[in-house]
This record gives C-alpha cells, structure tokens and sequence, in this order.
C-alpha cells in the first residue's frame, strides 16, 4: 500500500490528478448536483460532468497537437489564429444563405478547415524545420496575421450559417446521446495514444526535444519529425476550428479561439510537460484540459463573472507550476530530511538519558 | 571589394537597424507619394503621440526579451488595463490627488514585475508560463475593480493628458515626450552601466556570465521589475489617451510590443538588440495604420496582415544573418588555423 502511495506521489500524474480531485471535490460539496447526469427528452445526455467534457473537447484536441509541439522544445502560438481560419473558411464555404442550402457540400467545406489547418502547419513547420527559426518567433508572424487572414475571408463581417447539419458538429448528431465534439475529441485521444503505443513516433519526437544534433547523428530525421508535428497541431487546430465555428453557427473572426493558445499550452504544462521538451505525457495534457474547463464550469457555478475569472484561474495555475518546480521539490525534500534529523536526534537524547 | 563591404555590412552589429530604418524611411515616403498631407511634421510627430504608451512598453518587453533564457513578459497588456482602471477608480472613489495616484498605479507595476521576476529566478520556471498566469491575474483584478467602462473626469488629470509641448505649429504630448525618454534612458542603461551589459551577457551565454561572476538572477528580476514599471508607466499614458478605465485596454498589446521588438531588430533568443530599433519597430506599425487610415477604404485587420509579413521578413532575414555570421567566422577560423601551420 505505502509502495502503491509512494508510486503515484512520484507519477507525473499526480498533481494534475490531484488538483482535478480537489476541485470535484469542492464541487460535490458546493454546488448541488454536480454529479447528476440525466437522458433529456431527445435522448441527449446532461448533465455538469457532460458539460465539462464537452466544453473541454476542443480544448482537449488543441493540447494534444501542442503537447507533441512542447516535446519538440517547440511552441505553437498560431493554433489560436488558426482555429479562427478554420472556422471562417468552413462558414465561406456553406455560405450564409438563410434558406439553409449550403453553397458547396458539407464535406467539401470540413476537408477544406481540415486543410486549411494543415496548410498553416505546414507553413510553421517550414519555418521551424527548414529555416531553424525559433518555434515561438515563427508561430508570432501566423498569430499575428492569421486573424487578419480570417477576416479577409470573412470580409470583416460574422457570417452565420443557417444549414442544419453545420450545427451538428457543435452539438449533437440526432439520435447520438454524446455530443459529436466529445466524440470527436475521444476519437483523437484513441489514434495519439495507439500511435503513441504502435510506432516510435513518439520516441524520435522525445528525443529531437532532447537534442536535436544527437537525434540526428543518431539518424533520425529531425526535419521530417518537426514537419510532422507542426502539421498536426494545425491539423488539430483545423479540428478545433470546426467545433468552435459549429457551436456559435457562424465565423466570427476575432473571437474564435482567442486566448486558446494560452488555454492548450496551460494544459500542456499542468499535465507536467515541460516547456524544455523531451518530455510528454498525454494523459497528462487531457486530465490538465479537463482540469482547466472544470475549474472554469466551477467558477461559473458559484457565480464568479466571465471577466473575473481569469484572477482565480491565475492563482490555481502559478500555485500549481510553483508546486511542480524542481525547487519547491528539492525544498521540500530537505524540509523532510531536517525533520528525520530532528527525529533522530531527539531518539539519542532518550537514549543518552 | 564591393562584395566584402557588402558582407561586413551584413555581419555588422547594427544590420537589423539600418534595415528597420530604411524600411521606416520606405513607408512613410510611399504614403508622402500617394496622399496629399502626409508628408508633414506633424503626422511624423503624431507617430509618437499616438503610440506613446506602445513605445514605452515595447521599451520594458525589449529588456526581458534581450535577458535570454526564453524571457518575455506577456503580461504587460494587462497592466496596461490593471493602470487605468486603478488610476480611474482611484479618481473616483477617493480624493487623492492624482499625482499620488500615479504613484500607487507605478508601484503595482513594480510589483507585478518583482513577482514575475522572482518566480522565474527562485523556482526557475518558464518566464512565458509565469507571466501569462500574471496577465490573466491583472486581467481578472481589472474586472474586479470594475466590469464596466469608468470615465476619468478628474480635471486635474485631464490638464496633464491635454498638456502639450509647442513648438511653431507643431506639438508633442506628454506621453510622447515620456516615451521618447524612456528610449533614450533605455538605451544609455544598456550601453554604458554595468547592469545593461549584464543583460546582453546573461542573454547571450548565461553559463558564462555566471562564471564571470555576474550576479545573473539579481539581473533578471530587476529586468522583469523594469518591464512592469514600464507596463505601469505606459498604462499611464494610455490613460491618457483613454481618460478611461476598461478591462479591454490594452488587448493583446503584448504581442504587438514583440512584435515591435523584433522587427527592430531584437533577437528572441536573448542577447541581441538594439534599443532604438525597438522604437522605429512600433513607428513602422504605426506608419502602416496611419498610412491606412489616410487611404480610408481598407480596414484596420490590414495593418496585421502586413505586420505579420514584416515579421515574416525580419525573422527570415535575422535567420540569414545569423547564418552569414557564422560562415564569416568559419572562414575566420580556418584562417588562423593556417596561418598558425
């Protein structure tokens, strides 16, 4: 048992799990049925516990793109941008037309986010790989330019759209009792982890964020490893852009996705994947999204306002990094050793006496 | 031996400047060419009038980027706002004079940086996970302060936001005159104590300067405690352009401030960057939109589109330099190699 404790007090996991136990916690106590989940009329479930992951899914989705970023020593600062494209460009492709008949078909606009996505991966990843521009450097000129970009799309304007199934995305497929993001979100969680597991992907991405000149005398293509991980953080966030454009049924240029660069990298590093590289843990990054969205489902509950919410997001989140830094560790590892000092130096004097 | 010149020129220090100024210089005849009136003093001063505060806080962004170790602060956006909603629910809700005022809003400031620098130095975290719990800290406060817009009606401090320097017919405000010697100030810190060398030495090569005996982490946090100072002092000036409190101000003046930083020739990876660059970095920006709003057809999401292609240029080009640099210094090598056989 003590063994089992000790295990998971040195997991990585443990303080994501910790602080997402806490925060259920409170909710349990506070907030009136939290964990209660019911079958609507139309076959949908509901519920907070559904709503959390809900919300959490495009989120979630994001973070799995920037965790394998991260691992790289990268950073992607554009998927925010580019969730804004995405959306834009599905909501240009179906047309704002109020009759609900699309301009071009339904698949042919969710291929063109999707690409839209890879496209601005591949354009990091040039940057990144080809041109050794640092990740942060590159990701800032598709931050800054990619909203402009969406609003050239858009012309400025919030385009709604009035087809049905565009909704679908955002919502519920009729008939399906999960909500399509989660479904979607799960579905990618499932293909990282079997990658993870099946080819060494993985490994050659650790050890590009270890040392990218070893990796390569070691043969590993570092080039083709940071294009790859470039292109699936944009195709992450082309995935994302689909579901935020879907829940609000229109593109809204300057709101869709704003700040949710910020949002993936928090989880990235609350699932205790260092900004360094090298290191990843994808568990990690979904329990640190899942973390993120339930404190901001709990704040909401107890009435904190959207705009002051930030405030106690900030303090969790500094209290957090400062508890998973090596110092606060090493000061805690010798508040321990006094201790035993202590210990065993008042077990002499007994003795002595 | 026009090709070495060439080659000297683009290896020299102050490369990235001269290319930032010719740029500046490039822009603003484009919009003396096509509009009528552009080309006057007076739109070349409003340059700084109308970027007062971006300056100033692009001043303080350019110290933490140039301390290396991944520095930037991104929480400077948000003390911007932090300040003006300070300084307007200050005014009021009590009597004290706003010069006092002034001075609680440059404390906050210094605060904010201090815990900035102090998390970064003591538990050796990533400046850029740290200062973005403290943007959306600020941010948070803001709205705590208030949700709603609250005007600044002191006429006290409407006197000194109204306050301007003449000369024949032309003037500067108060926040310019500020943020232009901030500039100076800036640069003569950098160039001529022992703490701005300490910056560019802890930027360049961290392990060394400490073996040089640098005190490194009493560099850093004074670096981060500049750049809130900074923050703070900037947000002042945009209080004064505002003469408002709001939890928007200042959205995302973070990025715009790198962005200024870099197309001035900062280097993001610490160590390199000159201060002045930094100042005709925002009046590019501010060129562009006022060249915009001279067309009056193009919107504004114009100006980050050609800003986000400036960068593009800037950091290409860096990326060229750096790798002509290296060449040079090859050759170099590979010369005394043989001359030493």
């Amino acid at each position: 048992m003590e063994s089992l404790v000790k295990k998971f007090t040195q997991s990585s996991l443990a303080l994501p799990l910790v602080a997402l136990a806490v925060l259920l916690l409170f909710n349990a106590f506070f907030v009136d049925d939290f964990f209660k989940i019911e079958v609507m009329e139309n076959g949908n479930l509901y519920g907070r516990p559904i709503d959390i992951l809900y919300r959490a899914s495009s989120l979630i989705i994001l973070a799995l793109g920037m965790t394998f970023v991260i691992a790289t020593g990268g950073i992607d600062i554009s998927v925010g941008a580019v969730v804004a494209i995405s959306s834009a460009t599905c909501c240009v492709m179906l047309g704002g037309d109020i009759s609900g008949i699309p301009e071009h078909p339904f698949f042919v606009a969710i291929l063109a986010s999707l690409c839209v996505g890879i496209v601005a991966g591949i354009w990091n990843g040039t940057l990144v790989a080809k041109l050794k521009i640092q990740a942060m450097v590159a990701t800032l000129i598709l931050m800054t330019a990619g909203r402009g970009i969406a609003q050239l799309m858009t012309d400025g304007q919030i385009i709604t759209v009035y087809y049905k199934p565009f909704a679908y995305i955002g919502g519920n497929i009729p008939g399906v009792m999960l909500p399509t993001a989660m479904i979607i979100a799960l579905a990618m969680v499932l293909l990282v982890l079997f990658i993870n597991k099946r080819t060494s992907i993985g490994l050659m991405i650790q050890s590009v964020g270890i040392n990218a000149n070893a990796a390569r005398y070691a043969g590993i293509k570092v080039t083709a490893v940071l294009f790859a991980v470039y292109i699936f953080s944009g195709f992450c966030a082309g995935t994302a852009g689909l579901i935020e454009g879907s829940l609000i049924r229109a593109a809204d240029a300057n709101n869709a996705g704003l700040n949710m660069e910020m949002d993936a990298i928090l989880a990235v590093t609350l699932g205790g994947t260092l900004m360094v590289g090298g290191r990843y843990y994808i568990g990690g990054t979904i329990i640190g999204a899942i973390t993120i969205q339930t404190l901001t489902t709990t704040m909401y509950a107890i009435g904190v306002s959207s705009d002051r919410l930030p405030a106690v997001k900030a303090i969790v989140i500094l209290l957090i990094i400062v508890f998973q830094s090596e110092k606060f560790k090493e000061m805690y590892r010798n508040y321990k050793l006094k201790r035993l000092d202590a210990q065993l130096g008042s077990k002499k004097e007994v003795t002595n006496a | 031996m026009r090709s070495r010149f060439l080659s000297n020129l683009v290896a020299s220090q102050n490369f990235p400047f001269y290319v930032t100024g010719a740029l500046f210089i490039i822009l603003f005849g484009f919009g003396s060419v096509l509009f009528d009136g552009f080309f006057s003093l007076q739109v070349f001063l409003n340059l700084f009038i109308d970027n007062a505060p971006l300056i100033i806080v692009t001043v303080g962004i350019t110290f933490t980027i140039l301390s290396g170790f991944g520095g930037i602060d991104l929480s400077v956006g948000a003390v911007v706002s932090l300040s003006c909603m300070t300084l307007a629910v200050l005014m009021r809700d009590t009597t004290i004079s706003p010069y006092v005022c002034m001075a609680i809003v440059l404390a906050i400031g210094f605060t904010v940086g201090l815990v900035n620098g102090l998390l970064i130095t003591y538990f050796r975290l990533q400046p850029f996970i740290v200062t973005l719990g403290t943007m959306f800290l600020c941010r948070g406060l803001t709205a705590i302060l208030s949700r709603d817009s609250v005007p600044i009606d002191n006429p006290q401090y409407s006197d000194l936001a109204f306050f301007s320097f003449e000369f024949g017919d032309y003037f500067l405000s108060l926040g310019a005159v500020i943020a232009l010697f901030m500039v100076v100030l800036a640069t003569l810190i950098l160039r001529y104590t022992s703490f701005g060398r300490g910056v560019y030495a802890i930027g360049g090569n961290e392990q060394s300067a400490k073996l040089m005996g640098l005190k490194t982490d009493s560099i850093r946090v004074r670096v981060y405690i500049i750049s809130g100072f900074c923050a703070a002092l900037g947000g002042i000036c945009y209080s004064w352009i505002m003469l408002s409190g709001y939890t928007l101000h200042g959205l995302g003046m973070e990025m715009d401030a790198i962005a200024s930083s870099v197309i001035g020739g900062t280097q993001l990876m610490g160590g390199v960057g000159f201060m002045p660059g930094t100042l005709l970095g925002v009046m590019i920006q501010g060129s562009i939109l006022t060249i915009i709003s001279f067309q009056g057809t193009l919107s504004a999401w114009w100006t980050k589109i050609v800003v986000g292609l400036l960068l593009c240029l800037f950091i290409v080009m860096q990326a060229l330099v750096n790798a002509h640099k290296n060449k040079l210094m090859n050759q170099i090598a590979e010369g005394s190699v043989k001359d030493s056989k």
